[in-house]
């Protein structure tokens, strides 16, 4: 039942590699830290940096709840790994706002009242944003297809695209500004 | 209350939506412990069986591995079932982890790894060697069929004759029906922080729908009465998976008493396909009508699967003998034991899997009858229970139809099988008919007016994406005449107010009462405040002739207001708690909630 019978996981626990020292720009704050090679990036914001904003739904790739903007582009955060990302800039749903007002995405999400349990939430807006960016998805079912990665169990996909497809202009206008 | 500006039936934000969109709400693996240590489960790989020997030299050879927990170094946990029946428990022997050396089922917790971080318990689990005496195993409700048992469940009795019924009418139709074994799977997967106090009292940070229901199951296992609270504010979706204690909870428990340390138990999603689930079944539908398409004979048989330990029932077939009128009506259930888990409550249990095989069966008999499956439905329409023989308090099931039929163009539908197309594809047009119970149960709630006019309204229920602090803060605020800003709801956390399980639709029913009962007590320690003093305008005034309205008390004559912050400032925080169980004018009525269902499918 675990996945974690390998090998390679048993001979890399007993002769104890070295941690890796890696910096990250997490949103906006410079963090220098020391991890362990199998440390996902998901594992480091929850349990190292206290950024439970960003969820562990699946932990294999699944579910689309730990997605966060990696460099701006959107990717699921239990799928990779720390040490890969030695000098990225990450924002996680905890610094999408610049200031204490909302990002547009999140006040649209509760506007039209995107979620209900809030679980795979932080994960639905960081792909919103990431999707924006991309600036691939203009009908409904474009936004449909590109949020595919993204489970939500309570069901409120019909909110969820209401939303997107609200913010959508916002962000692009913001875009077009900078 | 209900004044113009009352929240009540408004569109509103949720008032957590904040919260859970920029990643502040606060689930059940997430507080911030200090000193925590990190359990992995390890898990049978064998359905049936005993444990000969657990290998854990490997693990606990681990730096930083600080306990291997198995059946046989737990702490001493209660020897009868009753300790263990919780508020959802089926009938029977519910399930105990790390009790002793039996294998009940594929995926049974066998093991507790603990260690300083989440990947090395995990990684430690995987190094732990069970061995095995393997029994032969059934987990196969189509082989195991001929073993099922009557259901211990209090079906109506058989009405009318149906055999005699079947046998005369003009149409009929006897069909099968499977539905298959479903998982609860919220996106949060189960968790449980055991936070291990100075004096060996625990603070439990739980996935739950019921805080209090884990906070007596804990204490009666444990014998820790009165040293266990659970809490949970945010629950990342359940849908039944949170009406039992999961096996992490009382994992992370004995961990915590075992090492008197803090202890975080997060089950894998592959673990959260290990407890309960919705059953597999087999239902038996035959219905009988006249030329006309008037029932004149229903017989629904189930064959539900459940556990060797409990025997897990729902309402499943009593859906037949009340959605349609009809004179002859013979109802069935049993229970297959298998090797497996207990089955266990899931959206609408019973129902969403009754209702289907039901439903299904109606569309048979429209065709045989050779009519419009909406006319067959409307020409059995009925306003009484048959089971309970009592006339339903309010049913609108008639004018959902219509909308729906109307909204949806169900008049587009030809009759013929496969004769719609679209190019390469077939269209189908279906419709069907829902139903589900209108619940009460007893519940509490305390209402707090701070002395700076703020209301505060607790009761220990859960909101698992239901809107249920949304939902009280509406009643409350239009109970005492303030806005959603004024008044604050808070939920899931065991020592506060008695509430019942959050399940089975029926939360807003039950606390809502209790939350405008205590918010009623409230209004009536605020007269009494203001009619202290001897000269007051609201001397010999009564709740009749006062009313709360834009966050004052005044005289519906309108002579005379105080806002409700004056009132306390003078009196202090005032304070009203009430418990409101289901009237008895309830009994007289049948209660339910129906709808209809239209839809479009392309093959």
């Amino acid at each position: 039942m675990d996945l974690a019978t390998s090998n390679e996981a048993r001979a890399s626990a007993t002769s104890g590699p070295e941690s890796v020292a890696i910096s990250l720009i997490i949103n906006g704050k410079l963090r220098h830290m020391s991890v362990e090679p199998w440390v996902t990036l998901l594992d480091l914001l929850r349990e190292r940096e206290d950024l439970t904003g960003t969820k562990k739904g699946c932990d294999h790739g699944q579910c689309g709840a730990c997605t966060v903007l990696l460099d701006g582009r959107r990717i699921n955060s239990c799928l990779t790994l720390a040490v890969m990302h030695d000098g990225a800039s990450l924002t996680t749903i905890e610094g999408l706002a610049s200031d204490a007002t909302l990002h547009p995405l999140q006040a649209a999400f509760v506007k039209h009242d995107a979620f209900q349990c809030g679980y795979c939430t932080p994960g639905q807006i960081c792909s919103a944003a990431g999707l924006a960016a991309e600036n691939r998805a203009s009908s409904r079912d474009e936004i449909r297809e590109h949020m595919s990665g993204n489970l939500c169990r309570c069901g409120a996909y019909p909110n969820i695209l209401a939303a997107i497809e609200d913010a959508l202009p916002t962000l692009r206008g913001q875009e077009g500004a900078q | 209350m209900n004044s113009a500006n009352s929240p009540l039936g408004k569109p509103l934000d949720r008032v957590d939506g904040p919260l859970k969109v920029t990643g502040k709400a606060c689930y059940a693996a997430e507080a911030d412990v200090p000193g925590l240590l990190y359990g992995a489960v390890v898990s049978s790989s064998i359905a049936r069986g005993r444990i000969t020997r657990i290998d854990a030299v490997a693990a606990e050879a681990l730096s930083g591995v600080r306990l291997v927990l198995t059946h046989q170094n737990r702490p001493p946990v209660a020897s009868y079932d009753e300790p263990y029946e919780d508020d959802d428990a089926a009938d029977g022997s519910p399930f105990r982890p790390l009790y002793n050396d039996r294998v009940l089922y594929s995926g049974q917790p066998l093991a507790l790894v603990v260690a300083e971080t989440q990947a090395l318990a995990r990684h430690a689990a995987s190094l732990v060697r069970v061995e095995y005496e393997v029994e032969a195993h059934q987990t196969d409700l189509q082989a195991a069929r001929e073993q099922a048992h009557e259901a211990p469940a209090e079906l109506p009795e058989p009405r009318g004759d149906f055999d005699s019924a079947f046998a005369a009418a003009a149409k009929r139709v006897d069909c099968e029906y499977g539905t298959p074994v479903e998982h609860h799977n919220p996106m949060e997967p189960h968790a449980s922080i055991v936070q291990y106090q100075p004096g060996g009292e625990l603070l439990i940070h739980d996935k739950t729908q019921g805080v209090q229901n884990c906070q007596r199951y804990l204490e009666q296992v444990f014998d820790m009465k009165g040293k266990i609270r659970v809490l949970a504010p945010f629950v990342g979706g359940a849908f039944g998976s949170g009406l039992r204690p999961q096996y992490q909870l009382p994992l992370a428990v004995m961990a915590a008493l075992k090492l008197k340390a803090s202890v975080r138990v997060e089950l894998t999603r592959q673990q959260m396909f290990t407890f309960g689930y919705r059953p597999r079944t087999f239902q038996q539908l035959k219905l009988a009508a006249d030329g006309e398409g008037r029932l004149r004979a229903i017989e629904h048989k189930a064959i539900g699967q459940t556990s060797r330990f409990e025997d897990f029932t729902e309402h499943e077939v009593e859906w037949s003998g009340m959605l349609y009128a009809c004179d002859n009506v013979r109802l069935g259930y049993r229970l297959a034991p298998l090797d497996v888990y207990t089955p266990l409550d899931m959206r609408a249990p019973g129902a969403t899997i009754g209702v289907y095989a039901l439903e299904c069966a109606m569309d048979e008999l429209a065709h045989e009858v050779g009519i419009d499956p909406l006319e067959l439905r409307l020409r059995n329409y009925t306003d009484i229970n048959g089971n309970e023989g009592k006339r339903y308090s309010s049913k609108e099931l008639r004018a959902c139809y219509q909308q729906g039929a109307e909204r949806f163009g169900w008049s587009r539908r030809p009759a013929q099988p496969r004769s719609l197309r679209d190019g390469h594809q077939l269209i189908g047009m279906g419709m069907a008919t829902g139903v589900w119970e209108a619940m009460q149960m007893p519940a509490s709630a305390r209402a707090c007016l701070d002395a700076d006019g703020r209301l505060l309204v607790t009761s220990a229920t859960a909101d698992i994406g239901t809107g249920t602090y949304t939902a009280m803060t509406q009643i409350a605020a239009d109970a005492m005449g303030l806005s959603m800003a004024e008044v604050e709801f808070r939920l899931g956390d065991s020592s506060l107010p008695q509430a019942p399980l959050e399940g089975g639709s029926a939360t807003v029913s039950s606390v809502g009462s209790a939350v405008q009962r205590a918010c009623a007590g409230l209004r009536q320690k605020l007269l009494d405040a203001v009619q202290q003093s001897p000269a007051s305008p609201f001397t010999g005034a009564n709740l009749e002739t006062v009313e709360f309205v834009d966050g004052q008390l005044r005289l519906k004559t309108g002579e005379h207001a105080v806002p409700l912050r004056d009132i306390v400032q003078v009196s202090g925080a005032l304070e009203a708690e009430a418990s409101v169980k289901p009237d008895e004018k309830r009994d007289a009525w049948a209660t339910g909630t129906h709808s209809a269902v239209f839809v479009e499918v392309r093959v």
